[in-house]
């Protein structure tokens, strides 16, 4: 049995008896004993929020999984990190993000879709988000339809990183996007372009305007001349 | 529509930023030779996967097309005339010059510039050849004319200069004083340590500041004291701490002296004295002053408002006296940090870049210091320490100085009053500069080297709190560039050869590592340290004697380095040049969040297209008697000259005093500074200098550009919103 040390939790996790202090989650716990619980909005350096939902794990076999990222351990509890329920749950997660959005770009997710069997034609009628991509400051382009909404870049851009509060959430329901204040360019907005935000951005939806470029096939000399001002088109190409 | 396949890397590189002194830690990119993408690895010290707009999106000078390619020799005398050279006969004449000068006038007619940019490696060997081969000290770089007044302050209260605590340290502090640093802008990931404090652990912020930088928005208290009025301030605190009793009896009595003759020196700066003179009410001053002493743990943050100054060193004492009564230093967090502005000016000042001083501060003056470089070195070395950068700009009018090598540098942005350094200059026989770009400085050169930026060669920077990382080569160097130390071991090999030395003072190095051990064996404080325990551990803090050593992330936990630290009674002194009818506003310059020193890097990179020109910031009122709204050009003229830019209206100056960054050419803010010096620490005053302004019409520059009269090229500061 548990010693009688109230700060520390003992419970069971896929069949191994672990001890951890109070207030470790699971998510932690499995980390500390090897074991990978996949997670998309989860990040070491943002404050968990329990979006996403595909890192649940089964609880006590719980009528509701619980996502490890922000669930605490719980003494003699008996917590699997993967069973058939816990598999279905994440695969239906995946295939609901997948019709809605660009996931192609998300090297993370794309493995996690592998793994749990994803059917790509699951939801055929559902309709992707579509944005236009916003290319409006010399740094860094955003390509929404890329995004699946964690949060993180919303979360760095203010009291996780930078305190710029530049980011915040715009619409409701299936419209919700990332967005800036009055949806105002970037250049007009407190962003003062640290890009922390694409630091932690796990698909393609933020990236810095160099790698765009090369992207869409531009040359270096070419990405160099996107620019507003005359003078220096003219020195680029010298 | 589906997104077009991820870019895979060819390659990702662990290195040191090139930019301020916070030294983050970034993974470059590379597709086909170019950088694409700058990511912070988020389990790393100083900065834990943030980076600023400068590391993140500024590196692409490295690959701009007007990077040197080849060496160039004057070819007329013209600026700019020059034609390409081989490396052979470029690094041939440079030799036949200096060895010529010095066999003529001495090497003491040379004057050198080391380099703030470069790697400590660079200016290890760079400060041997001088000194070993031209047998001259005169070696100094831009640190005088950013931190000379700190370093010689810290240097006389407690006897040594370095940044007293890590950046990591700044989490367990529960009250910062930040003065005289826009660290938001200048230091912006330090800045993301000392906003977390103050949001995250309740911090105290006293931001001591005559402008309303973006941190008085975190400040719970801030004093807005009247531009070079900082010591009033300070010695006023201090009266107050002594008056209410506040301070550390135990801290005096056991590690400072002369605190008796301190308190009477104090007598007169009482807060309703020091109201008089700074603006900042009493009663703020001592709520201040309460606020640091009664603290647990509290530092001083500072940057070029305390010492750019010619009363800096007065400045960095007030400071130390206030640290030294309460007791606030060698405990963890707390202290006294001067934020270092470039990437690796500690580096440069640790390796040895410095008139006075071989690495680690051991003094030319110094015999058994002396002997010791010599016997490591083969030869003999001069016992008197060499020229500052301001001496030596005024040593080359009088003839004192012949010939100038400049690694990497820029005084003809950098010096103050630019006009009485490109004279100076333009008076020299010999000038050879080691750059990147062409510049300024290097359009007056006989001979430019071309060298490798930091993202083509190996080595080591040192960053703000003393921290040893390793900048490792991510491409190939262009054309024909070569890494700084190479091009100085061969020069030191053909100026050897050329004098007729018989033993060289050794400059066969294979790789950077062998220039470190040397180092590691002639400096104790870094002999610890290897690179290869920099591979394994990221980063170390010097002085770290031994290998099984930690490292040291905060000095003075049991005395300081000159024994018991040292109270300094100060008299207060007025600005050098006070604004007066005739020239009534008073100038300051400083940086801005998106360049950094005389531009040569960020303006040839994607920064430039975010803030593309100078623009002066006045306040509304100032605005309104000249009848300027933003965007108006603007005159301004001081009694050594004038520049024309736009005016930006923003209530972040004070009245009566008007911000210019002096990034830009254009507008160089030095054309307009004053050359007096700060008498101890020989720094300028770049901080104040009396100017006027008139609203004037665009001046006709070639290709200005039309759309930038549009709102929004420039950000107006804005006030944040929490």
């Amino acid at each position: 049995m548990p010693e009688a040390d109230d700060n520390m939790i003992t419970f069971t996790l896929d069949g191994e008896e672990i001890t951890v202090p109070e207030g470790t989650t699971l998510l932690e716990a499995a980390r500390m004993i090897g074991k990978e619980i996949p997670v998309i909005c989860y990040h070491d350096a943002t404050t968990a929020n329990g979006l996403c939902r595909v890192c649940v794990v089964d609880v006590n076999g719980g009528r509701l999984l619980q996502p490890a990222c922000i669930a605490e351990c719980q003494h003699d509890s008996i917590v699997e990190t993967r069973n058939e329920r816990v598999e279905r749950n994440r695969r239906t997660i995946l295939e609901m993000l997948n019709s809605a959005v660009d996931l192609s770009q998300g090297e993370a997710i794309q493995e996690m879709m592998m793994d749990y069997g994803v059917d790509e034609s699951r939801f055929p009628d559902a309709k992707r988000r579509e944005h236009d991509i916003h290319d409006d400051n010399p740094f860094y382009v955003r390509d929404y339809n890329q995004c699946v909404l964690c949060w993180r870049c919303v979360q760095v851009c203010a009291e996780d990183a930078q305190y710029t509060f530049a980011l915040t959430l715009g619409e409701r329901g299936y419209d919700t996007h990332v967005a800036t204040a009055f949806d105002i360019g970037m250049m007009d907005s407190p962003c003062v372009f640290c890009g922390q935000c694409i630091g932690v951005c796990p698909t393609g939806a933020l990236k810095p305007k160099t790698e765009w470029g090369l992207e869409q096939g531009m040359s270096p000399d070419e990405i160099r001349q996107m620019t507003r001002i005359p003078r220096r088109r003219k020195e680029n190409t010298e | 529509m589906v997104a077009t396949p991820r870019l895979v890397a060819d390659r990702q590189v662990r290195t040191t930023c090139p930019y301020c002194g916070v030294g983050c830690q970034m993974d470059l990119q590379i597709k086909d030779g170019t950088i694409y993408r700058v990511s912070a690895p988020f389990d790393v010290a100083p900065n834990y996967g943030n980076l600023c707009v400068k590391g993140r999106f500024g590196l692409d000078f490295t690959t701009h097309p007007r990077r040197l390619k080849t060496p160039l020799i004057r070819n007329g005398d013209g600026p700019g005339d020059f034609r390409e050279a081989s490396w052979d006969e470029a690094l041939s004449l440079v030799t036949e010059k200096l060895s010529q000068i010095v066999r003529e006038s001495g090497g003491d007619s040379i004057a050198t510039y080391a380099c703030a940019k470069a790697t400590n490696e660079d200016n290890y060997v760079f400060q041997k050849w001088v000194r070993a081969v031209m047998k001259t000290n005169n070696v100094d770089h831009c640190a005088r004319l950013c931190h000379a007044g700190s370093v010689t302050g810290l240097q006389l209260a407690i006897g040594s200069s370095a940044m007293s605590n890590s950046i990591a340290e700044m989490e367990n502090l529960d009250t910062f004083i930040v003065t005289g640093s826009n660290t938001t802008e200048t230091h912006p990931v330090i800045s993301l340590f000392l906003k977390k404090a103050v949001r995250q652990n309740g911090a105290k912020l006293i931001v001591i500041d005559p402008r309303q930088i973006e941190l008085t928005d975190f400040a719970t208290l801030w004093l807005r004291q009247k531009p070079g009025t900082d010591v009033a301030v300070y010695q006023a605190m201090a009266h107050v701490i002594v008056t209410e009793k506040l301070y550390n009896q135990d801290f005096i009595r056991e590690r400072t002296e002369d605190f008796e003759d301190y308190v009477e020196s104090l007598e007169s700066f009482t807060p309703e004295w020091a109201e008089e003179v700074s603006g900042v009410p009493a009663d703020d001053i001592r709520a201040a002053a309460r606020m640091y002493a009664n603290a647990e743990r509290a530092a001083f943050y500072w940057g070029m408002g305390i010492s750019q100054s010619t009363h800096g060193t007065d400045n960095a004492l007030s400071l130390t006296n206030l640290a030294l009564m309460t007791g606030h230093v060698g405990k963890p967090g707390t202290g006294l940090n001067p934020l270092r502005g470039q990437n690796n000016v500690q580096g440069c000042s640790d390796s040895g870049g410095l008139p006075n001083v071989y690495t680690a501060y051991q003094r030319v003056d110094n015999a058994a210091v002396k002997a010791k470089f010599e016997a490591k070195w083969h030869t003999t070395l001069s016992p008197d320490p060499g020229l500052t950068v301001t001496e030596m700009v005024d040593g080359a009018l009088t003839g004192q100085i012949r010939a100038m090598v400049i690694m990497g540098e820029n005084p003809l942005m950098s010096e103050p009053n630019l006009a009485h350094a490109k004279h100076a200059l333009e008076a020299l026989d010999f000038i050879v500069c080691l750059d990147i770009f062409m510049n300024e400085t290097g359009e007056l050169a006989d001979v430019i080297l071309p060298t490798a930026s930091f993202a083509e060669k190996d080595g080591t920077f040192t960053n703000s709190d003393r921290r040893v990382q390793r900048v490792r080569q991510a491409l190939p160097a262009v054309g024909e560039a070569r890494p700084d130390w190479q091009v100085v071991c061969d020069l030191a090999k053909r100026m050897e050869a050329a004098l007729g030395v018989e033993e060289s003072a050794g400059f066969d190095y294979n790789h950077p590592e062998d220039i470190w051990e040397e180092m590691r064996e002639v400096t104790p404080d870094f002999f610890g340290i290897t690179y290869e325990r920099l591979e394994r551990e990221g980063g170390v803090h010097w002085p770290c004697p031994s290998l099984d050593h930690p490292g040291t992330p905060y000095l003075f936990e049991e005395d300081f380095p000159r024994g018991k630290g040292k109270f300094w009674s100060l008299e207060y002194g007025t600005e050098s040049e006070l604004p007066d009818d005739e020239y009534p506003y008073n100038l300051t310059t400083g940086r801005v969040l998106f360049h950094w020193h005389g531009g040569t890097m960020t303006r040839r990179s994607k920064l430039e297209e975010a803030f593309p020109e100078p623009i002066v910031e006045m306040h509304p009122d100032d605005a309104h008697a000249l009848g300027l709204v933003s965007g108006d050009w603007v005159e301004i003229e001081s009694r050594r000259g004038s520049v024309v830019c736009r005016a930006m209206v923003t209530g972040r100056s004070p009245v009566g005093t008007v911000f210019l960054p002096f990034h830009f050419v254009e507008a160089a803010a030095n054309v307009l500074t004053l050359d007096k010096v700060d008498p101890r620490a020989k720094i300028p005053d770049y901080k104040n200098a009396a100017v006027k302004m008139r609203k004037t019409e665009a001046p006709q520059r070639d290709g200005r550009d039309e759309s930038l009269d549009k709102r929004g090229a420039i950000k107006e500061p804005t006030k944040y919103v929490h």
